[in-house]
């Protein structure tokens, strides 16, 4: 067992695209539970939208990558009405009934033989990110990081994605100090109380969900980059648990807790993997086999979820007063 | 918590001591749908694809071996040779819509293709990791093309067979909602308890309805524990709903891959699981279908006769209306909550057991694909309500079998979710609920 490449493998993950569009759909989140309250367990539809959006807009219609960003996003605002309009009057389990279910339906749809031609159904798209990565500043060659070493198209697509996250978490941080945000906090305390005030709280929550929204978005974008294809099966509920683990992890009502939630997830599921598979190719494990040894990182997430919501329910950043759920 | 690690000890225990004949296909390959941190899936050979064409030859009851039948598409192509009883099966990488050709050149003497049988025939996968593909064979007989009227009268008592399979999980779930408030994700895999118990039992050599009667109980066991060593201690710490819903993510995940872990990734078939087909009249359903719906239907009327008629139903429907209220009148709330738990457990079992007939086929995430059905099921019918479960069922079984006269199989489940978010747009509290409940 190579234990160095094992730990700098396991480092890696920490600045890897996918662990920023974890974090980004994680933020998301943060913003409708942790800070409205809205259970939204759709995020992966919402991640679809951006991600089969940006897909379809370069492929099938040739955008140029900026306005094929601007369909993403504009996708995901349209699924946020839809998702909105009937369920942010009701109670938080229909909405989380409701989203998990839109989430599936978006999923269907992108698997359905009837549109191979848009949406490449159940073996999807690829070849779309040309754009993306013709706009690299940095020239050909090998960057060190230290614990890592980078081509310069991994270097560009981990900048933007971080720069994206970056940026993402500050607008979050301003939000939620502004008036705006207080109002988001007090619907997530007491609905009625800011309804009497003369707030209009479906109109917030409407707000708050289109903003989340966007941020899934983006996060599928980001999520779809590196690899420049994009599976439907990489969209199904168990994404939106994943992302749920990282939010809870990290705290749900803090700015930093998803993005650190979702690296500590990565890390982990990179390190667990790293000896898991070692110890099985050395023979020091030989009860199981390499795909079991996958299956029990999972129930490790599973486990760990369950766990976390018990005994730290407000995350490793998050402020106990500050609990979402009383 | 001591208590849940044991409960998944002794669930992994169950599933640990499933016969040795099936260690070698627990190695098939990680689901597609985790996202891995490497990228790098492992190729497999066409032997070890998650994903089946299959289908039988049979030439006047007697199996025809030695033909050679081609799948093409999703940029594939493989073939298999039909073995000595008339079986056949083509491993491929993807779902999707495969050309399945029968070469008709290597047909034995004196068989040929039924009158008006397509070849080559398309075959589209529907949300399961096998598609059949008949080729009827024999001289003099024709394909009969069914009108509108009969084909519709076959989905709906399709449709009528799997809304009430669906009852029974939902109406589990609606009691749960109803007595504790707690929305359960962990619907789906007692659902696939059931049906892999019944497996494992089977397996064993056991008679198919011994195998099925320890299968439903090890169902309510799971339920049973679930809330002794979980759910109670939760309640006990005042814990809240929304953070016991997403215990029950977490249990949720834990359980399924749990299941994996043990089970494998492949889809396999419980005895009987191909039945032959029932002509009524000149409709046609298969014996399975038939069964599973007299079961179900027997099973939600005793359901319905116990919460009507005996005392324990009527606690039930009093702590569902009010536990403050039912406890102090002198009803054991704790110890109703646990009945509706075991038997929620027994029926997902039982649900779980006809579905794998329905698919057919036993995988480790077949509750994950008919939970949302169930939600929606329940959300249509009235959350807590139990009739209101009932119906709801009924409506999305019927709506998901008639659906699929116009929409590609693959899509059937849409129709019944999108119905969901429509009713929820009108009649908020659903069928048979009331006003009060949506808050």
């Amino acid at each position: 067992m190579d234990f160095l490449n094992i730990l700098s493998g396991a480092l890696g993950e920490i600045i890897s695209p996918t662990t920023a569009a974890y974090a980004l759909a994680a933020l998301g989140l943060a913003l409708h539970f942790g800070y409205t309250g809205l259970l939204n367990f759709g995020q992966a539809g919402f991640m679809a939208m951006g991600a089969y959006g940006f897909a379809i807009a370069t492929l099938t219609f040739n955008a140029p990558f900026w306005a094929a960003v601007l369909v993403a996003l504009a996708c995901s605002v349209a699924f946020a009405f839809l998702l909105g309009i009937p369920t942010l009057r009701l109670r938080a389990d229909y909405l989380s009934i409701v989203t998990i279910a839109a989430a599936e339906v978006i999923r269907y749809i992108v698997t359905t033989n009837q549109l191979t031609d848009i949406t490449g159904s159940a073996g999807g798209l690829n070849g779309f990110a040309g754009g993306f990565y013709a706009l690299n500043p940095f020239p050909e060659g090998t960057y060190n990081l230290g614990f890592i070493t980078l081509s310069a198209r991994d270097l560009w697509v981990r900048v933007v994605a971080w720069s994206v996250v970056a940026v993402c978490c500050f607008i979050v941080w301003l939000l939620v100090r502004s008036p705006w945000g207080r109002v988001l906090k007090g619907i997530r305390e007491d609905e009625n109380a800011v309804r009497s005030l003369g707030k209009n709280v479906y109109s917030y929550k409407m707000q708050a969900l289109i903003i989340g929204g966007v941020f899934g978005s983006l996060a599928g974008i980001l999520f779809t980059l590196p690899r420049s294809s994009v599976q439907p099966a990489n969209y199904g509920t168990e994404l939106t648990f994943f992302l749920w683990t990282c939010l809870l992890l990290g705290g749900a009502a803090t700015v930093l807790g998803p993005v650190v939630g979702a690296m500590l997830f990565w890390v982990v599921l990179s390190l667990t993997q790293g000896l898991l598979y070692g110890a099985i190719g050395a023979g020091y494990i030989t009860f199981i086999s390499i795909p079991q040894a996958g299956q029990l990182r999972y129930i490790m997430v599973g486990v760990a979820l369950m766990l976390l919501m018990i005994f730290r329910p407000q995350g490793l950043l998050g402020n106990k007063k500050e609990l979402v759920y009383s | 918590m001591g208590l849940l690690f044991a409960l998944l000890a002794v669930f992994a225990a169950l599933l640990l001591s499933a016969p040795a004949g099936q260690a070698q296909t627990m190695a098939a390959p990680l689901s597609t749908s985790t996202p891995a941190p490497s990228p790098a899936e492992p190729t497999g050979t066409p032997e070890s694809f998650p994903n089946t064409i299959s289908g039988v030859l049979r030439n006047a009851g007697q199996p025809v071996a030695g033909v050679t039948i081609r799948a093409t598409g999703e940029g594939f192509s493989g073939e298999a040779v039909s073995s000595a009883t008339g079986g056949w099966s083509i491993g491929v990488p993807v779902q999707g819509t495969y050309e399945v050709e029968l070469d008709v050149s290597t047909l034995p003497e004196g068989v040929t293709l039924a009158e008006g049988a397509q070849n080559p025939r398309q075959v589209t996968f529907a949300n399961t990791s096998n598609a059949g593909a008949i080729f009827p064979l024999g001289a003099g007989i024709v394909v009969q093309t069914q009108s509108f009227g009969e084909l519709l009268v076959e989905r709906m008592l399709a449709g009528l067979s799997f809304g009430l399979l669906l009852a029974l999980a939902s109406v589990g779930l609606s009691l749960i909602f109803g007595t504790t408030g707690l929305t359960n994700f962990a619907h789906g895999e007692m659902v696939t308890l059931g049906a892999v118990l019944m497996f494992f039992f089977s397996g064993l050599g056991m008679p198919v309805w011994l195998a099925a009667v320890l299968a439903v109980l090890g169902g309510g066991l799971s339920g049973y524990l679930q809330d002794s060593g979980l759910w109670k201690p939760l309640r006990r710490r005042g814990t809240g709903i929304i953070p016991m819903m997403i215990v029950s993510i977490g249990l949720a995940l834990a359980a399924r891959y749990t299941i994996q872990l043990f089970f494998g990734g492949s889809t396999r078939q419980l005895p009987g699981a191909r039945s032959p087909q029932i002509e009524l009249g000149s409709v046609s359903i298969s014996q399975n279908t038939l069964i599973s719906l007299v079961i179900s239907t027997v099973v939600v009327l005793v359901v319905a006769f116990l919460l009507l008629k005996t005392r324990i139903g009527k606690a039930t429907r009093a702590v569902a209306d009010n536990p403050a209220l039912a406890s102090a009148s002198g009803i054991d709330v704790d110890g109703v909550i646990r009945i509706v738990w075991t038997v929620g457990g027994v029926l997902a079992g039982l649900g779980g057991i006809l579905w794998a007939y329905y698919r057919p086929g036993v995988t480790f995430n077949m509750g994950q694909q008919i939970l949302l059905l169930i939600f929606a099921a329940v959300v249509l019918g009235g959350l807590g309500t139990v009739f209101g479960a009932l119906v709801g069922s009924i409506i999305v079984g019927v709506f998901v079998e008639v659906s699929t006269i116009w929409l590609e199989a693959d899509l059937k489940f849409v129709g019944a979710l999108l119905i969901m978010i429509i009713v929820l747009l009108f009649r908020p509290q659903g069928i048979l609920g009331r006003k009060e409940r949506v808050g």
